[in-house]
């Protein structure tokens, strides 16, 4: 087990490096940070005391090497624009954006897990449809429409909340809706097709035939098995929280993470979009880690089937 | 003679595609007595395990059944929920073919045991766990304090049906039906496994119904046989009779292609065509599109049931009980 987990630690270790070297390389390629953060008539011994003071006159791979071995030790550059450490930067939003996605994460979970479940148990009644009706309109819907679309409705026509801002508890309400939809759908998705197809396994119909209720049948024996491709999405979610959360707070102007990105990328902040990435992509790393182990816990056949499955 | 202890009379199953709706039973009609051991066979298809799913109301909400179902005079068919369940397991268990994926891959084996026995038996946790590692033991599990821990996926699919076998006899069923149950197992383990079965059997005097298509399986385990075709029995009689004067010509040509062990060797007989699909059955006899005897009047109506004795029955109008074609010619 040990073994095991160093493994995946080790993997997502690697990852995180792939993720930094992509970044590194597309940001070194889009563009000079000085002449974007310096004017463009700035004259050419400021801009060249800017770009020594950044280290932008060295050789690509030391700045590579400069920046890996630093990053390693958790210093991850200071912002081109304010001077101040970049995962400062980033750690300040993490809670603005997590009192959003946190509670659309639980609303996601909370109404697709259910609506999944009752549909498939009620496979091609009306609840059945008008479910599975919603639930593709829920996320084929592009975020940004839904958000627009409840603006439209809820601040503008009928005044009940705020449009933009972080001001009161109210402002948070429309983005979580937002942020909660989507997902919400996509969970109820693939709960369905999980427990229809967990419905149809040979165990099913010999747990019925050995006399349990229905209900018992399906809380003990469907539910437990329908849990382990659900879990798979459910971690998906996990892996979003710090970043899945970017168009939703471009639109409504929720101080996060999300918006930190978009603002860095505009301004060519180098540390500070290579600092968020490397937080998003450990986010994900964690959260993938975790699946495997939520796996290992829920499905028995994986604790025997990798006893050392480091590769 | 005292009154069978499951008596199918008229069974009907109708399935709803959404597009069209299948009768694949057609009147089905079958009775098995307390303690009996009645062999099912057929070609895939034919309605064989249907009969029994149908029986217990385990096929869902696609079907709808038609017809009676009686044990001990209490009808099954349009029962309340309830009234199944307290039937399955206790009254009538059953047991599958696929043993490995009829346990739940993510409970232990014991727990699954003592779900059963606690349902049943009205067991504390303790007491059905005491009890699942004797019943264990029962159906020839070596170690069992062990076994009871482990998953379903950690053990031999003859193990796996060593486990079914255990469940069912929590409930101290009457009858047991088993559904082909050794079809998914090697040579040597079907063999074991219906050997526990008789052995069961002999201790138990449950009644058992042993769903195959291997008559030669059927003849060696049970007393009686019925033979299905096309959602209909087609005929019903003693092991012995079955073998040495079957009636029906179905019948006949399923044992002239039974290889002969002994003898010179000869060419396997088959039977002409094939089993017609369940939404476009011929309107009279269903097997006399490929019968040789069938003429005009076969083909007029469905044969009824004829007694030929009082223990045989066959479901043709040009019955003649003879040995088998091949048997003759060997």
């Amino acid at each position: 087990m040990m073994r095991y987990l160093a493994g995946r630690v080790l993997r997502g270790l690697f990852t995180i490096l792939l993720v930094m070297t992509f970044a590194f390389v597309v940001l070194r390629l889009s563009g000079d940070p000085a002449l974007l953060i310096m004017t463009v008539d700035a004259p050419p011994e400021a801009i060249a005391a800017f770009r020594t003071s950044w280290g932008l006159d060295r050789p690509l791979w030391d700045q590579y090497v400069t920046y890996v071995l630093r990053a390693a030790i958790g210093d991850l550059g200071n912002s081109m624009r304010d001077g101040r450490p970049a995962i400062e930067l980033v750690l300040d939003r993490v809670p603005a954006t997590l009192a959003i996605t946190i509670p659309a994460f639980l609303l996601k979970i909370g109404i697709g897990v259910p609506a999944g479940i009752y549909a498939a148990l009620h496979r091609n009644s009306l609840a059945d449809r008008l479910t599975m009706l919603v639930s593709v309109a829920g996320f084929t819907v592009p975020s940004f429409v839904l958000a627009l679309v409840l603006v439209l409705v809820f601040s503008v026509k009928l005044g009940w909340l705020p449009s933009s801002g972080s001001e009161t508890l109210a402002h948070a309400i429309l983005p979580i809706v937002t942020l909660g939809t989507a997902g919400a759908a996509v969970i109820a998705r693939f709960t369905r097709s999980a427990m229809l197809e967990v419905l149809g396994q040979p165990y099913i119909r010999a747990a019925s035939a050995k006399g349990l209720t229905w209900r018992r049948v399906v809380t003990d024996h469907a539910l437990p098995n329908a849990a382990i491709p659900t879990t798979t999405i459910i971690g998906f979610m996990i892996g979003a929280l710090i970043a899945g959360a970017v168009v939703v707070e471009s639109v409504f102007a929720w101080p996060g993470v999300g918006r930190l990105l978009v603002v860095a990328v505009a301004n060519r902040d180098l540390a500070v979009v290579q600092a968020l990435l490397i937080i998003i992509a450990a986010t994900m790393v964690a959260a993938n880690i975790l699946v495997d182990l939520v796996y290992g816990w829920i499905d028995p056949r994986m604790r025997t089937r990798h006893p050392a499955g480091a590769q | 003679m005292q009154p069978p202890l499951v008596d199918i009379t008229g069974l009907t199953v109708d399935f709803d595609t959404g597009a069209r709706i299948v009768r694949v039973l057609h009147g089905v009609d079958l009775a098995v007595g307390a303690g009996e051991a009645v062999g099912l066979v057929g070609e895939s298809g034919c309605g064989k395990s249907v009969t029994w799913l149908a029986a217990l109301g385990l096929l869902g909400s696609r079907a709808r059944i038609g017809g009676q179902v009686s044990l001990r005079g209490r009808n099954l068919v349009g029962a309340p929920t309830s009234a199944l369940e307290s039937v399955r397991g206790r009254h009538i268990a059953m047991i599958f073919q696929d043993p490995s994926s009829s346990l739940n891959p993510v409970h232990r084996v014991g727990r699954q045991l003592a779900e059963a026995l606690r349902l049943h038996r009205d067991m504390d946790a303790d007491a059905a766990m005491v009890e699942a590692r004797r019943l264990l033991d029962r159906v020839g599990i070596a170690d069992a304090p062990r076994r009871l821990d482990a998953y379903p996926h950690e053990l031999s699919g003859g193990m796996n049906q060593r486990v079914m076998i255990a469940m069912a006899l929590a409930g101290q069923p009457e009858m047991l039906v088993a559904d082909e149950p050794t079809t998914a197992l090697d040579a040597t383990i079907q063999a074991q496994i219906l050997e526990l079965l008789q052995e069961i059997r002999r201790d138990t005097q449950m009644a058992l119904v042993l769903i195959s298509h291997d008559l030669g399986v059927v003849a060696e385990n049970t007393d009686r046989v019925c033979v299905m075709y096309a959602g209909r029995v087609i005929e019903d009689a003693p092991i012995a009779t079955i073998f040495g004067a079957p009636a029906h010509p179905y019948t006949q040509g399923l044992l002239a292609a039974l290889p002969d062990l002994e003898g010179p060797r000869r060419r396997l007989t088959t039977i002409q065509g094939v089993v017609p699909e369940a939404w476009n059955l011929p309107p009279g006899c269903s097997f006399a599109p490929r019968c040789d005897r069938a003429d005009a009047a076969c083909a007029a109506a469905v044969p009824p049931s004829l007694a030929l004795a009082a223990d045989h029955r066959a479901a043709c109008i040009k019955a003649v009980p003879q040995p088998a074609p091949a048997a003759g010619r060997a």
